[in-house]
């Protein structure tokens, strides 16, 4: 009997003695296991929202600005009288702005065409995990470019709806390993004015890009853009840019070679003349740095005490 | 009946030891790292806590992906090129309040108090010590805070040369806690 209550007594205390060693209290707050409760969203699949030329799956942050300057010097090829091409600059100056964490709208002027641009571009989808598994992340995007050199011909009529053309994207990709995206890009630009009437008006294209890091903050990128057979003159190449992006905290810097001149959609992917076979690349490069304009709600509020 | 007076007697502990616990999860931890150059501030209100109010024992959990920066790039590049967020989701703490019996659990009031346990950031572990104040509320409850620092070289995150006059050696946390009674 004497045994019976010391072994009672034993199992009572035995809680006591495993209390006293380190125990795993938060596993006591686990129950509705929080680990699922929340969504992941894969981030910084890119280190900005331009791959080279195109665009990334990626957005500016709900209230921040994107202050893009970009390069693209003349062709390689050209030798030492002209610097190997940097002597000769297309540029494009732009703004981008993210209105919400899913929206993001840009402005720019580029030298090529003298076109304004605008576009909008919308997260249909995000990659996530956790409580919402989601695996791709997809993107539409929709430009649209006006052309503002003087007229050919200023003394036929000519229409101002001439000088637009648009573009419409969706940006499929995934973030498939810390380092590694990749993403296709179904394309369609449309051209309210073309050269002669067995040219086509819509020019449909499907374009690849990925990136690969190489270190936290340096990253290779790669683009190609094939447009589908018999669309544009023979004279215009499918676009193809190799690149690689520094990001050094608020700024990234992208240097890069391709045969694109033109920054835009309408142009390195329907009027796009260097040919990687003869050699007509150049050299660019990407600058961008942002701003916040908009602090999140979270840090407006003073950190008072208690 | 033997098996009956153990059962109860087994039940009646975790009935008992339960009421000693209190929890959150909507823990407050904010950290700032002043420079000449650059003041950064990040705060996060999803961290998990319990406290054994019997034993002292006291445990810390925060998502680190939760953590708000001003500048969400910034947020982005702390995750992705700091706290590699994506192989340590979370930092920890697990210890102990020291001196839990100078806390007068039934009295209002604020009581200094000192933790000391293992801090783990970005799966590195430190043993730290910290002083704070339990506050017992008037409706019954309490809250805790802290305030201490730490050095990110001690916890391996590397901070390149580039940006190095941007973040402090030292970084300063603070803990906001409002705990509720643990009941199961």
């Amino acid at each position: 009997m004497k045994l019976k209550l010391a072994g009672i007594v034993l199992i009572g205390l035995l809680p006591f003695g495993l209390f006293a060693q380190e125990e795993d209290l938060l596993s006591l707050i686990e129950n509705d296991s929080t680990a699922d409760s929340t969504i992941a969203y894969a981030e910084a699949s890119f280190k900005t929202t331009r791959v080279v030329n195109g665009h990334s799956l990626e957005n500016t942050h709900a209230g921040v600005l994107d202050f893009k300057i970009t390069h693209r010097f003349g062709e390689i090829s050209t030798g030492l009288y002209e610097m190997f091409g940097l002597d000769q600059a297309s540029i494009r100056i732009g703004f981008d702005y993210g209105i919400t964490e899913r929206l993001m709208v840009g402005l720019g002027r580029s030298s090529w065409n003298k076109t304004y641009d605008g576009f909008l571009k919308y997260k249909l989808l995000r990659q996530s995990s956790g409580a919402k598994n989601m695996p791709v992340t997809v993107v539409w995007f929709s430009g649209m470019y006006v052309n503002s050199l003087d007229w050919a011909e200023p003394d036929r009529e000519n229409y101002f709806s001439s000088r637009i053309d648009y573009a419409h994207q969706l940006i499929v990709g995934r973030k498939f390993t810390e380092g590694l995206t990749i993403q296709l890009m179904p394309s369609l630009v449309h051209r309210n004015l073309v050269e002669s009437s067995d040219i086509a008006n819509d020019v449909y294209a499907l374009g690849v890009a990925g990136r690969q890091k190489i270190t936290k903050r340096i990253a290779i990128n790669a683009e190609y853009f094939y447009v589908f057979p018999d669309q544009i003159q023979s004279i215009y190449k499918n676009s193809l840019s190799l690149g690689l992006a520094v990001e050094t905290g608020g700024h990234v810097f992208q240097v890069m070679v391709t045969n694109s001149t033109a920054m835009t959609e309408n142009g390195f992917i329907a009027q796009n003349t260097g040919d990687w076979m003869d050699g007509d690349l150049r050299f660019g490069f990407n600058i961008s740095r942002v701003f916040t304009l908009v602090k999140p709600k979270e840090l407006k509020t003073s950190d008072a005490d208690w | 009946m033997r098996l009956f007076i153990l059962t109860t007697l087994l039940l009646l502990q975790t009935a008992v030891f339960a009421q000693g616990k209190w929890f959150t999860r909507t823990g407050h931890i904010s950290f700032y790292s002043s420079t000449p150059v650059e003041d950064i501030e990040a705060r996060n209100s999803s961290a998990a806590s319990v406290l054994d109010q019997s034993t002292g024992q006291i445990q810390f959990s925060v998502d680190i992906k939760s953590f708000m920066f001003e500048k969400a790039l910034m947020q982005e590049h702390f995750n992705e090129n700091y706290m590699e967020s994506d192989e340590f989701p979370q930092a920890t703490f697990k210890g102990k309040i020291v001196n839990i019996d100078a806390v007068d659990w039934s009295s209002v009031g604020d009581y200094n108090v000192t933790v000391k346990g293992d801090l783990t950031i970005h799966g590195e572990t430190q043993t730290v010590e910290s002083s704070g104040v339990i506050r017992i509320t008037a409706d019954g409850g309490f809250k805790a805070k802290t305030e201490f620092n730490v050095a990110p070289s001690d916890y391996k995150i590397n901070i390149p040369e580039l940006v190095s006059e941007k973040i402090a050696k030292e970084i300063t946390v603070k803990v906001k806690a409002d705990y509720k009674p643990l009941k199961r």
